[in-house]
């Protein structure tokens, strides 16, 4: 099979990308500019595309700027990229209606409603293969997540402007995307040079009718693909952390970075990776039924690690510890890869601005240069 | 798609009051259909759910071949344990199970059983000890070491006599706080493993209890010369999806609810009894 072309979609024809995904019955979600963060939402236009826009990211910082260019996906990552448009950060699993003599139990699949997600970056794509191996792939099938997942189609733009945060290169997601999407964009400042990563992405892109993009657009892709790998300073070790971080369990800077830590479950929250949800009850008043509803978790709560009467994880450290040496070492045993896919996120919207990288480097010995 | 998130409805048959903490509800799948599909091995657990207030992990105690129920030993401690506890015969639950991994009962056929609990009436063995209890030709010596903090914290003292009662069976109890009304071994339970008549090529060990209890357990029967590979025991984490997704039960890269609750020691004892873990 050879190369899929890469073609050429000038920046008016954007707007034909989104009818014709509309055609085809896809919802389309897009970035936009939203209370000074990028967002992803309900796209129907492409003039709500946040255009000029830059972000300028710091460990515990995240500030817009705006501009007069064209560009519209100049920016690294917001809050949160795919993962609320699967994992769905509140659902109802099911429902529990209470008759006189017996108890029904009726599951609340959630509409199947086709989504093409547009501006996806590689950290999330990265992301996503994890959280499909972890929802679909193991022993027991989420249905949840499954009737999203399946007709999702995405629209993936390389990443050109990572922020100070960003290490993607160093864990290799990032910044272009190189799998897991239908659609993969390079956004330059005429347009967006395009290549299709499936059938039905081969299919919309034929619809649009484009030109091949020229070897100099190409290159320009290229050499803006180099630009943006070079311009990240901040880095991971690149090898398996599992056995290092195990060996360090006792290391004085947990202690440390429990001062600092707030332990608000931030980092959680916005690490596309993270799966931990609880489980919890919602009794209508009026004592018939009751919903059984999942949400978004994490291992920096106290109930987290709750079990017949104690807490297993009564401290700061041990829930810093956890997270860590669960997403750089326990993952590797779990999903064969670390759970850090580089996006920086966990940096950005700490409130005290604990850097990942800082951290590793100073438990695990490695310099973050 | 099958939805491993939803209960089916179950009936308490019955309610047993154990002590004044511990009860077993007895239940029984309402859907014959789903009753004659449920299949269990000692060691897995049930989801049980109680009306508007949510679900709780809980080990099934009952024979996996008998035709009758399924017993939920339960002691009244959180939120929904507490509400459990005021079920009566007659009422309904919700359970989805059975989840994990179990003990490796036809591993332990033709072996000596050497079962090593701790705590306040330790469920998951109980299971084991009824299971080789009906088949007892089918097993070789038994001995069950219980150790409890407090002489007033154990409970079934009728059973342990008349699990003593079948032949070559050995029961050895410790309470580390005796009192006046303790017959038996002042101490941990390990100081009556040399009470015990070990072989250790014929024997397999099944605990369950607090960490540190179980990793000194371990130790203590390895020097008896028992191979690290022969000694199984049940973790416990909090537990909420039961399927392995939800998080909670994860220890070191297990999720104790999908690949426990039933470990061999070798694949847990590098975190066992570690604090935050």
């Amino acid at each position: 099979m050879t190369e899929p072309p890469f073609l050429f979609l000038p920046r008016e024809c954007f707007q034909a990308l989104l009818a014709t995904l509309a055609g085809q019955g896809f919802h389309c979600k897009g970035p936009q500019l939203h209370d000074g963060s990028i967002v992803y939402a309900e796209l129907a236009e492409a003039s709500q595309l946040p255009r000029g826009v830059r972000d300028r990211q710091a460990p515990g910082e995240y500030r817009i700027e705006t501009g007069a260019d064209a560009r519209c996906f100049a920016w690294a990552n917001g809050a949160q990229g795919l993962k609320p448009y699967l994992f769905a950060p509140q659902e109802v699993l099911w429902q529990a209606e209470r008759h006189a003599d017996h108890t029904q139990f009726h599951e609340t699949l959630p509409q199947a409603r086709p989504i093409a997600f547009i501006g996806a970056r590689a950290c999330d794509l990265a992301a996503l293969a994890l959280q499909d191996a972890h929802f679909l792939q193991q022993d027991y099938v989420d249905p949840y997540y499954a009737r999203r997942r399946e007709n999702l189609f995405i629209v993936a733009v390389d990443c050109s402007h990572p922020a100070a945060t960003c290490f993607c290169a160093s864990t290799g997601d990032g910044p272009a995307a190189s799998a897991g999407y239908d659609i993969a964009l390079a956004e330059l400042e005429e347009g967006y040079v395009a290549r299709a990563g499936s059938a039905r992405g081969q299919g919309v892109l034929e619809q649009l009718a484009l030109d091949p993009a020229s070897a100099a657009q190409q290159d320009s892709a290229t050499r803006q693909h180099q630009q943006a790998v070079s311009a990240q300073t901040r880095r991971l070790p690149s090898r398996n952390l599992h056995d290092v971080l195990f060996a360090q369990l006792e290391h004085p800077r947990w202690e440390e970075v429990a001062e600092r830590c707030l332990s608000c479950g931030n980092c959680t929250s916005v690490c596309p990776t993270c799966f931990c949800h609880h489980e919890l009850e919602q009794p209508q008043l009026d004592g018939t039924r009751s919903d059984h509803v999942r949400e978004w978790d994490s291992c920096f709560t106290q109930g987290h690690s709750y079990i017949h009467g104690i807490v297993v994880r009564s401290e700061t450290k041990f829930r810093y510890r956890q997270w860590l040496t669960h997403k750089l070492g326990s993952w590797h045993e779990q999903y064969g890869r670390s759970g850090c896919v580089g996006c920086g996120r966990c940096l950005t919207w700490c409130p005290v601005g604990i850097d990942l990288t800082e951290e590793v480097a100073a438990i695990c010995g490695d310099a973050n240069e | 798609m099958n939805n491993p998130y939803l209960p089916w409805e179950a009936e308490v048959v019955e309610r047993v009051q154990e002590s004044d903490s511990i009860f077993t509800l007895r239940l029984r799948l309402t859907d014959p259909e789903a009753r004659n599909h449920y299949r269990f091995v000692p060691g897995q657990f049930n989801m049980v759910y109680l009306y508007g207030v949510g679900e709780v992990a809980i080990s099934i105690v009952s024979d996996p071949e008998s035709e009758a129920l399924l017993d939920h030993t339960i002691r009244a401690v959180g939120r929904v344990t507490h509400g459990l506890a005021k079920l009566q015969a007659g009422e309904r639950v919700g359970i989805r199970g059975p989840f994990g991994r179990g003990w490796p009962m036809p591993l332990a056929e033709g072996r000596d059983v050497f079962i090593v609990t701790g705590g306040l009436g330790c469920a998951p063995v109980v299971g084991v000890i009824n299971y080789v209890l009906a088949r007892r030709t089918r097993f070789g010596r038994v001995c069950i070491v219980q150790g409890v903090k407090h002489a007033e914290d154990m409970i079934w003292r009728e059973r342990y006599a008349e699990w003593s009662a079948h032949p070559d069976v050995q029961v050895l109890l410790a309470a580390e706080h005796g009192g006046v009304l303790w017959p038996w071994h002042v101490g941990l339970a390990t100081e009556l493993f040399d009470q015990a008549v070990i072989e250790p090529s014929r024997t397999i060990v099944m605990m369950c209890g607090p960490e540190g209890m179980m990793r000194a357990a371990a130790r203590g029967l390895m020097q008896r010369g028992i191979a690290p590979e022969e000694i199984y025991l049940s973790m416990e984490r909090n537990m909420q999806c039961g399927v392995g997704h939800c998080g909670h039960c994860q220890f070191g890269g297990s999720f104790i609810c999908r690949n426990g609750p039933v470990y061999r020691y070798s694949e847990v004892r590098e975190l066992l009894g570690v604090k935050g873990f």
